[in-house]
């Protein structure tokens, strides 16, 4: 093959321009571990379990989410809440959650398929390790941090006695003192709620 | 399934031609119009309907056009297709070609679920919901109804098993009609009206029925859920394999569900010629047994300081090998719960390897005019009468058999069939709550006395006869069997209470009897076994049978026994095998601990049915094989371990897996040679009773102490209470009021019941026989004269 005179001559030119031009721009490289950069909002990072403003659990242990998974990444156990030990609303409630992050694939189905929107996606997004028990995320692991005014399961429904009302948005009928704290205990949704 | 149980084998149906969808198909007069649009492709949706149930029309899911009736005017209105029979001439339009039939079933959809709560993500039959289900395929995307729904409070017991959610129900009766139609315990039934209709229960009487756990398989939403599986898990992630109920000799099939290595629940299987599509609760709730904390999981052998320890399987074998060895004669025990590849494991390893003929699969009580019988009349035959058989015979003769309690598939047949004409008697000392629902007679006699009553009975030939094992303890009662159906030309079967004991028979588990059905005392048998198995001979000497087994091994004439499977409260004389298990060198092969184990030198864990592959052998002399639902290679069947105990021994069974038994077990064939002499034992005569004597009848109920049911408290609570019946003037003359508490006792020990009037005879009294105390543990069984006195001992 010959070459023509332009390859020959004109394509380096044009190729170091392309390299002298950058030198001039802002750089793209983000400084990863050192510096964070937020990731866009609806990224699809860990899963978290929400809970209810009581701090009950939203998860039924319906298995949908499994079922839903394409990768065959989450394994869910239900059980009845009983009256000594409630950890949900209703019935039924995960007494078993368990997602394997060698597994997943972060695609969000599971999201989808939840019925109480239980599960959702955080944008935390590091997810590595260096053995494999660890990446099997465990109920623990999983459920949304406790914010001011829930109180850890297994407890009373405190929001109301009807397990329906849950569903219909009712809230906790707490009456604070001033309006500022009642700002703090009632927040308008969990964080990575509906992210 | 479909048309095939209006249908006879033989017989000429009247065949009706009618039209669906453009469609021209004949069907066998009385088809119902769903069945026949089955024929051609077509699933009408429906919830009521259930081919095993007699049509009721409740849910009205199942509309379809109708332009020509065949008399040439159509119906006005869309019509139940579950309740209209064929008529020739007949156009039927369903919703695949009729619009008006698409928007009626749409309709009645919409309006199932108006009340219908939208919580299928925490409803036990989410996924596999027929409602679910046909209301993606015939039902509206959308509901127009955004009113408040009924609801009801949530769940309430019909029974400590089974769980009502009254607001899922759409009111199909399905379960209603079961327990009516079916099983004959109408314990729920529809109450109230409108739309606070609702399945319940008289306040006092909670569903207590054998066959109750049906119901649940049957509903089709998710109103009936069991206690037991209530949330454990979801059809979607189930693994399901065909299976074989271990309970009784019925060989129902079932299909075992198993989520991770656990067997979460078990379904009815749909076998026509069996089960139909029913089990009893037995076969269905147990299988935790298998899961109990006592399972035995590695082998364990007797050392120098006398305690069991866990070895090596390649050392408890040797162990085992060694003793058996050095003992002066083996004996066999080997339990009614066996395969028939392990059975015959059991048989080969005594007559090759042990030389001997003592082994026998009898762990209760037993006679030598029962072995007789089982050679004579039960060996080596195959489906002489079969469920069919009894659905078509003129009358059934019961003898020594409770069907309800000991085979429940059987039970549910008779019951079918007495509904529609036959006649079932049984001789026995009262009738009890199945006969009654059977509409059977009862020829009262005393318990012991069923020879008597036998010669004296008057069958015609189209009759069958069903013995149970109980017979064993009642002299002379099987040769009367035998001449009762040589006379009338009857048909004969014997019912075991074991799923393995038919098995054991067709093995050659008896010390008379060789597999195939040789008799053991025939050179001739001898010698076609010994060709078909290679060996130079087998040992000729009749052995012993289980009482003559324990009773030697107690005095030390037997130095060691195999036993597989037994339980000591099972066996005729427990306190005597207490003594025989602790005098001998014992090799137990079981899969829990038990008190042969706690006794054995030598304990080898072995597989539970849903461990292994294997084959019971039905009451019919039917083969039900089944595979193996989980798969742990850890877990060996006994046939394995036998082979490795005669290895070490210098032999080889010829066999070390499931299918190498199989085909060592087809090899061998049965006997086609002479069989041998039915027995004659003579009538034995009246028992003379003596001031507070009582003679026992006795038998065990489904839901009893039995081992195989553990784990299942909440079925057990819907055991019927254990009771004491006789009869006013027995009572009155031990001084026992109705309802006070009245014992029965002898040398041995006692056993204390409430009281009830029943109608037995007098000086005789019904006990179960493993409700509370085992009876056997007290030397009492079927026929035995105990002490009938009132109060606490």
């Amino acid at each position: 093959m010959t070459n023509t005179v332009r390859e020959t001559l004109w394509d380096p030119i044009a190729g170091f321009g392309v390299t002298f031009r950058t030198m001039f721009k802002k750089v793209v490289t983000e400084q990863y571990p050192f510096e964070k950069v937020p990731t866009a909002p609806r990224f699809h990072g860990r899963h978290q379990l929400n809970r209810w403003p009581d701090g009950l659990e939203k998860c039924i242990g319906c298995e949908l989410c499994a079922w839903a998974c394409p990768a065959d990444a989450i394994y869910v156990e239900g059980a009845s809440n009983t009256e000594d030990e409630r950890f949900s609303p209703g019935e039924r409630y995960g007494r078993v959650y368990q997602i394997n992050y060698l597994r997943c694939i972060l695609c969000g189905l599971c999201i989808e398929a939840c019925p109480t929107r239980a599960l959702t996606m955080t944008n935390e997004y590091e997810l590595a390790d260096d053995n494999r028990a660890d990446l099997i995320y465990e109920k623990s692991d999983l459920l949304a941090p406790l914010l001011p005014g829930m109180v850890e399961p297994p407890h009373e429904m405190l929001i109301s006695d009807d397990h329906h009302d849950y569903y219909k948005g009712k809230t906790l009928p707490l009456l604070p003192a001033d309006p500022a704290a009642d700002a703090k205990v009632n927040p308008p949704g969990a964080p990575g709620e509906d992210s | 399934m479909t048309i095939e149980a209006t249908q006879g084998t033989a017989e000429a149906v009247e065949l009706i031609t009618l039209t669906i969808d453009g469609v021209e198909v004949s069907v066998p007069k009385g088809t119902l119009v769903i069945r026949a649009a089955e024929l051609i492709g077509v699933e009408i949706p429906r919830f009521c309907d259930h081919p095993l149930l007699e049509p009721v029309g409740a849910c009205r899911q199942c509309l379809v056009e109708v332009p020509d009736a065949g008399n040439g005017r159509g119906m006005p209105k869309p019509q139940a297709s579950c309740t209209l029979e064929v008529a020739p001439g007949m156009v039927v339009q369903t919703q695949v070609t009729s619009e008006v039939a698409d928007k009626a079933q749409q309709g009645t959809m919409e309006f199932l679920l108006v009340n219908h709560p939208l919580d299928c993500p925490v409803c036990d039959k989410g996924g596999e919901c027929p409602l679910q289900n046909q209301a993606m395929s015939h039902g509206r995307g959308e509901s127009r109804f955004v009113e408040t729904k009924r609801t009801f409070p949530k769940p309430i017991n019909v029974s400590e098993q089974i769980l009502l959610d009254r607001e899922r129900c759409v009111l199909c009766a399905r379960c209603t009609r079961f327990s009516e139609q079916i099983a004959g315990d109408p314990f729920i039934e529809l109450l109230e009206r409108g739309p606070q209709q609702q399945v319940g229960i008289a306040d006092d009487q909670p569903f207590h029925s054998y066959f109750s756990g049906n119901t649940i398989q049957i509903c089709p939403v998710g109103a009936l859920t069991s206690a037991d599986y209530r949330f454990r898990s979801r059809p979607f992630d189930l693994v399901s394999t065909p299976s074989v109920a271990e309970h009784d000799a019925c060989g129902s099939a079932i299909r075992v569900d198993h989520r991770r290595g656990k067997v979460m629940r078990r379904l009815a299987g749909d076998d026509p010629e069996v089960n139909e599509e029913w089990i009893t609760d037995k076969d269905r709730f147990g299988f935790t047994w298998t899961a109990q904390d006592d399972r035995l999981r590695t082998p364990l052998v007797r050392n120098e300081d006398g305690e069991l320890e866990p070895a090596s399987w390649p050392a408890a074998l040797a162990a085992a090998a060694r003793g058996l060895a050095a003992a002066d004669g083996v004996g066999v025990l080997t339990g009614g719960h066996l395969t028939a590849e392990d059975a015959f494991a059991y048989s080969k390893l005594a007559r090759v390897v042990l030389g001997t003929n003592d082994i026998d699969f009898r762990a209760r009580a037993h006679s030598e005019e029962e072995a007789a019988f089982l050679a004579a009349h039960v060996a080596a035959t195959r489906l002489t009468v079969t469920y069919r058989d009894l659905e078509k015979a003129g009358s059934v003769l019961l003898v020594g058999l409770e069907p309800e309690d000991e085979a429940g598939a059987i039970f549910l047949r008779l019951r079918k069939a007495s509904r529609n004409g036959l006649t079932v008697r049984s001789i026995a000392a009262h009738a009890s709550r199945g006969l009654t629902k059977m509409n059977g007679e009862l020829v009262a006699t005393v318990p012991g006395q069923e020879a008597a009553a036998l010669d004296a009975v008057q069958l015609e030939a189209d009759s069958v006869i069903l013995v149970g094992e109980r017979l064993a303890t009642s002299p002379g009662a099987y040769s009367a069997a035998l001449r009762l159906a040589e006379r009338s030309g009857a048909r004969l079967a014997w019912v075991p209470r074991r799923a393995g004991d038919r098995g054991a028979v067709e093995t050659g588990c008896l010390p008379s009897l060789l597999p195939g059905g040789r008799p053991v005392a025939d050179a001739e048998a001898r010698a076609d076994l010994a060709a078909a198995w290679g060996v130079e001979s087998l040992p000729s000497r009749v052995g012993r049978d289980t009482t003559q087994i324990v009773e030697d091994a107690a005095k030390n004439r037997l130095g060691a026994l195999v036993v597989g499977g037994v339980e000591v409260d099972d066996l005729p004389d427990p306190a005597r095998a207490r003594e025989a298990i602790e005098a001998a060198f014992v090799v137990s092969l079981e899969v829990r601990e038990n008190e042969v184990t706690r006794a054995a030198d030598v304990v080898l864990p072995v597989a539970p049915p849903v461990e292994k592959a294997g084959t019971f052998v039905t009451w019919e002399g039917r083969l039900r094989p089944f595979d193996a639902v989980l798969s742990l290679p850890a877990s060996l069947p006994d046939l394995r371990v036998l082979a490795g105990i005669a290895e070490e021994m210098g032999h080889d069974l010829g066999f070390r897996t499931v299918a190498e038994a199989r085909a060592a077990i087809t090899e061998t064939g049965p006997w086609d040679g002479q069989r041998t002499a039915a027995p004659d034992a003579p009538v034995p005569g009246a028992v003379k009773l003596g001031k507070g004597d009582v003679v026992l009848e006795t038998w065990r109920q489904m839901i009893d102490d039995g081992r195989g049911q553990d784990g299942q408290d909440k079925y057990r609570a819907t055991a019927r209470p254990a009771v004491l019946r006789a009869n006013a003037a027995t009572l009155q003359a031990a001084g026992i009021e109705p309802g006070g508490s009245a014992t029965i006792s002898n040398k041995t020990g006692s056993a204390t019941f409430p009281a009830e009037v029943a109608d037995l005879p007098d000086g005789v009294v019904w006990v179960p026989a493993n409700s509370g105390t085992n009876l056997r543990s007290i030397n009492a069984g079927h026929g035995t004269v105990v002490q009938l006195s009132g109060g606490n001992a």
